[in-house]
């Protein structure tokens, strides 16, 4: 499923912002059909490397290849245009705008024949029989195309979200914390729309704090500790207390003897939703602030 | 999210909860501003009957054309507020740039004697200029539109001054000018444009419920539509036999409501008003969306000031001047007041250009009726005022319910 060249990779890629090297020498792909899981601590640099894939910061360092080729990246309409779709936490929804509209929200279409190659009005029912493909093949009950997404619930908001950036036809999927301050069931069914994501053959990106939603979804998850890649694991093949040890940093050999490490991991897990302690490359992860007006 | 309560289940599509009871549950609505333009309209018919009550001149022919060409020139520039407020924004200076530009106008037709429809262009020009400038301050320096059209409401006014020179007064004699605002068409006429109109406005509806049933989408019942239509075709049989009882349709009416439809259908029909929303709902969802939202603004500021200036043009023609207060005193408030008071939000998003009609019609006719009843504009004030604080209450009321259910 997740064979093939990736469609996406990173080289050597860094970035610092004055001082603070947020990124150093990071590798990173992704494959079509693939759910790559982007985990570190707040601060490791997950955000700024979406941002860089995103083309929200440019990287200083390195190189960004896709589907082979080297691609400048330095904003976010070069991202879009090459076929990488970004999801942000804060969901860039308009509230007061119903599904269809904020589906097809700066990419409208107009109507053509007739009055309307004069008036250039708005196909609303040719934008309304899409959502309702693009809403059915991907499996998301929305009962009303036409209410407001303020009516509706975080995770019917975040599948609008993910369903939105899926309309340009992108290779590459990023999704930044899909499932924070969702609910059980809500967490439930952005998971079952990320698999269906992976089997329409995209290539997923998805940065999470939230373990078992790693473990649930990702095929492989990536590390980054401190501005560097500290592991890369087959999700099959390893286990939370390895990932956290990788997050911590508990597993990396310099950090002292096995255990002062196996302690450290054991803290970690426990302390894994205390508040989030400070970030040092001086850079906020951003926060799920739920509506935002 | 505020509220998880719907967490399980469809969405909600509505604020209405089932088990209300029916009066009840319209009371309700109708206080939080669920209800929309029916709200206006039921408050619209409170008021004429109010003042029928007390003066059984209120709802004759005569009064209710005056009624029409008293509001046009403020509903006029409601129609630019409207989409300053759908913005989020506010202009302060179309109360200012109304009178400069009619003032531009005037000098332009009688002192140097230009050609009446050139001097109407150059006024507009004026205002088209002013909100490209006061748009581009409010988007590339990031100051507030709120001062940013302080300072433009208090600079025009000193430049209407600085227009109309030392007499203070220009009469205006052109009669192209003046006959905007004293044309009327009389019976036949009157009925022909009602019935073009008509017949456009029930082709479009039909045309687009066909569209959407063929296409297999959801519609609503051939029964709403058609007393949609039904309603609308008697209020428009209504209004004309009214007007064409006393003078005939106005001209000034019609061109009052082609500015109202027109821009109606610019924000509910074009991409540029599906934008115009999305930067008031959420401006950084807009932007990243792919919107150019400084753009959007700019485009939003000229329209509005070349809406001022239209109704400055009218308000000129009705007075046969333009004078020192043109455009000045409650003139400014009142063309916010209206469509706020119809129901267009001021946190920007949410509202219809028809709000700048009914606004108009409601603050004209409380206006009218006091003035019928002979009482002081000491009590006028008062009562507009209570009227609007009574409208941005229901505003405010309804958007804290919104956000309540986790709406924004």
């Amino acid at each position: 499923m997740s064979d093939g060249a990736p469609v996406l990779a990173l080289e050597k890629v860094s970035k610092s912002f004055g001082p603070v090297q947020a990124l150093q020498d990071v590798d990173f792909e992704v494959r079509p059909g693939e759910v790559v899981a982007l985990v570190g601590d707040n601060g490791a640099g997950k955000s700024t490397l979406v941002k860089a894939i995103a083309g929200i910061h440019s990287i200083d360092d390195g190189r960004i290849l896709f589907e082979g080729q080297p691609v400048r990246v330095s904003t976010p309409t070069d991202a879009v245009d090459l076929g990488i779709a970004t999801v942000y936490q804060d969901l860039a929804l308009c509230d007061n705008l119903d599904v269809v509209e904020n589906l097809f929200l700066g990419r409208e279409e107009r109507g053509s024949g007739g009055v309307a190659t004069i008036t250039r009005q708005l196909d609303e029912t040719s934008m309304e029989r899409q959502a309702h493909e693009l809403l059915d093949n991907l499996a998301v009950t929305i009962t009303d195309v036409r209410s407001e997404v303020g009516t509706m619930s975080g995770g019917q908001r975040q599948q609008v979200a993910i369903a939105r950036s899926l309309l340009g036809e992108p290779k590459v999927v990023l999704l930044d914390e899909p499932t924070a301050a969702l609910g059980v069931r809500q967490t439930a069914q952005v998971l079952a729309l990320i698999k269906r994501l992976r089997e329409q053959g995209h290539g997923v990106v998805v940065i999470s704090h939230n373990l078992a939603d790693v473990f649930e979804v990702a095929d492989r998850i990536v590390v980054l500790r401190l501005g560097r890649l500290a592991a890369v694991y087959d999700a099959k093949q390893t286990t939370n207390e390895e990932v956290v040890g990788a997050i911590t940093g508990a597993s990396d050999p310099s950090t002292g003897d096995l255990g002062a490490a196996v302690n450290e991991v054991m803290d970690a897990a426990r302390r894994r939703d205390a508040p989030p302690g400070e970030t040092p490359d001086g850079e906020p992860e951003e926060r799920e602030t739920g509506g935002t007006a | 999210m505020t509220a998880e309560a719907t967490a399980a289940g469809p969405a909600p599509t509505g604020g209405g909860d089932p088990d209300d009871k029916p009066m009840k549950g319209f009371v309700r609505r109708f206080v939080e501003g669920d209800l929309g333009e029916l709200r206006v309209i039921i408050v619209l018919a409170v008021i004429w009957a109010i003042f029928q009550s007390q003066e059984d001149r209120f709802l004759s022919a005569t009064n209710l054309t005056n009624l029409l060409l008293q509001i046009t020139a403020i509903g006029l520039v409601s129609v630019g507020v409207v989409l300053v407020l759908l913005l989020g924004e506010i202009d302060l200076s179309v109360g200012a740039v109304s009178g400069l530009c009619a003032a531009v106008m005037a000098v332009l037709s009688v002192k140097h004697g230009w050609s009446p429809y050139l001097a109407i262009a150059a006024a507009v020009f004026v205002g088209t200029a002013i909100g490209m400038f006061q748009g581009s301050v409010f988007t590339q320096f990031g100051v507030p539109s709120f001062v940013v059209t302080l300072a433009g409401l208090l600079a025009w006014q000193g430049a209407q001054l600085e227009v109309l020179g030392t007499t203070g007064t220009v009469n205006i004699t052109d009669p192209v000018i003046t006959g905007l605002t004293s044309t009327f068409y009389e019976g036949a006429t009157g009925w022909a444009i009602a019935i073009v109109g008509f017949a456009i406005y029930a082709a479009v509806s039909l045309g687009t419920w066909r569209r959407k049933m063929t296409a297999g989408l959801r519609v609503q019942p051939l029964g709403a539509l058609l007393l949609r239509l039904g309603l609308a075709a008697v209020a428009i049989v209504a209004a004309v036999a009214v007007l064409n009882d006393d003078r005939g349709v106005p001209l000034a009416a019609l061109i009052l409501v082609g500015f109202v439809i027109l821009f109606q259908f610019i924000t509910t029909k074009t991409t540029f008003g599906r934008h115009i929303f999305a930067v008031g709902g959420n401006a950084e969802a807009a932007r990243r969306a792919g919107i150019s939202v400084k753009r959007i603004r700019i485009v939003v500021f000229m329209i509005a000031s070349s809406m001022a200036a239209v109704g400055g043009i009218m308000a000129a023609s009705r007075l046969l001047a333009v004078n020192q207060s043109s455009g000045a005193g409650d003139f400014l408030l009142l063309a916010i007041a209206g469509p706020v008071i119809a129901g267009t939000s001021l946190f920007g998003g949410r509202g219809s250009v028809w709000t700048a009609l009914l606004g108009a019609l409601v603050i004209g006719s409380i206006s009218n009726g006091m003035d019928l009843l002979a009482l002081e504009s000491s009590v006028k004030f008062m009562v507009t005022g209570a009227v609007l604080l009574i409208a941005v209450v229901i505003d405010a009321l309804a958007r804290s319910r919104r956000q309540a259910t986790g709406r924004v």
